[in-house]
């Protein structure tokens, strides 16, 4: 099914247009011309937090801050291994990625911590990411509210995926 | 903030480096993060010449239009600042419903579109009111069918991979219902500060 879903799109969007007689080559040519100045637009606000990201992370200091947390999840029942990726997972894609995956292999797929992880992984995003790459292509100074309601909306998402793990397979 | 955070990641990580003895991880990371996020653009490069080109002749066809005519009721309460049948609606529910599908690569150039489009309605370089709750929106996730993840418990031999998609499904909606519901708390807030655009 999903290997029919961006052709369909394709042929529904050329159809309509030439039914409803739009040039649709120059057109998409005119529409195209757009995207460029998008992607070099975002490179150096995407550039500038990913490098900061990573030195955090790659200093240890993350790990380090992680630690600190760990016995806080512990009090409230959570499964430890669980923290750094809720962690994480509003800041770095691929690492989160990476966590869960190793939280996969290691655990395994169906083990709580596997499942938690997977629906950790699919219902929230990586909101520094987006608003980075978001407000940095079109050229928004101030983020106003974004990011702390980003962060708090997150922050319920993570708790919403471990309780819902807990209560349909725990 | 977003200032605050970038330098006292990067400030605090050296120093932690400095302290541990890390800084040649530190010095490799940085280079490997020039080099990934170079990576990122330029394959967003890609994806976003070839949907806005795409976007466009939907456009142009009225695809859009009747996309928004279509949730407008719905769209109208979320997005209340936005002029009914303006084409910043019509990107918005396209990236909100490649998003559903989990068309990633399509997401972010209908929502970076999206954003123009919001960008040209406010003419501020300040987030606007619709810009913060399309954000918020968007960081919630509104996957349906995590593909990714279904990949990797596939790969580690699930008995039952697709087992979390019902989870995963409440936990959006939760999250997405508490993205709307605090970024409508924010704009009350900011609204009794008197900081409105």
């Amino acid at each position: 099914m999903s290997v029919w879903l961006i052709p369909a799109i394709i042929l529904v969007v050329l159809v309509t247009a030439t039914i409803k007689r739009v040039p649709a080559y120059e057109v998409f040519v005119e529409g195209s011309k757009e995207g460029i100045q998008l992607a070099v637009n975002l490179l150096p606000f995407l550039l500038g937090m990913m490098v900061s990201i990573a030195i955090f992370q790659a200093s240890g200091a993350m790990d380090a801050v992680l630690t600190v947390f760990k016995p806080l999840m512990a009090a409230f029942g959570v499964p430890e291994q669980i923290l750094p990726l809720a962690l994480i997972r509003p800041i770095s894609g691929t690492a989160a990625l990476s966590m869960t995956t190793e939280l996969i292999r290691t655990f395994g797929p169906d083990s709580l911590i596997g499942q938690m992880a997977s629906v950790m992984q699919g219902s929230t995003d990586t909101t520094l990411y987006i608003i980075t790459v978001y407000f940095g292509a079109v050229g928004i100074r101030r983020m106003g509210d974004a990011l702390k309601v980003g962060l708090l909306a997150d922050l319920v998402g993570l708790i919403a995926a471990v309780t819902v793990v807990i209560i349909l397979f725990g | 903030m977003v200032n605050l955070i970038w330098v006292v990641l990067a400030v605090a990580g050296i120093l932690y480096a400095g302290f541990n003895g890390t800084m040649e991880e530190v010095n490799k990371a940085i280079f490997e993060a020039v080099d990934e996020s170079v990576m990122i653009a330029l394959s967003l490069l890609g994806v976003l010449v070839f949907w806005l080109g795409l976007m466009k002749i939907a456009e142009e066809a009225g695809l859009l239009k009747g996309l928004a005519r279509l949730f407008q009721p719905i769209v109208k309460r979320i997005f209340p600042d936005i002029p009914e049948n303006d084409p910043a609606l019509g990107y918005i529910l396209s990236n909100m419903t490649a998003n559903v599908f989990g068309l990633g690569n399509a997401a972010t150039p209908m929502g970076l579109k999206a954003m123009k489009e919001l960008k040209r309605l406010s003419g501020h370089s300040e987030a606007s009111r619709s810009m913060i709750t399309f954000l918020a929106i968007n960081t919630s996730s509104l996957t349906i069918v995590p593909a990714t993840v279904i990949a990797i418990r596939m790969k580690y031999d699930s008995s039952d991979p697709t087992s979390i998609i019902g989870a995963t499904i409440i936990a959006t909606i939760i999250s997405t219902i508490a993205a709307l519901l605090i970024d409508r708390l924010f704009y009350y807030r900011r609204q009794r500060l008197g900081r409105l655009l």
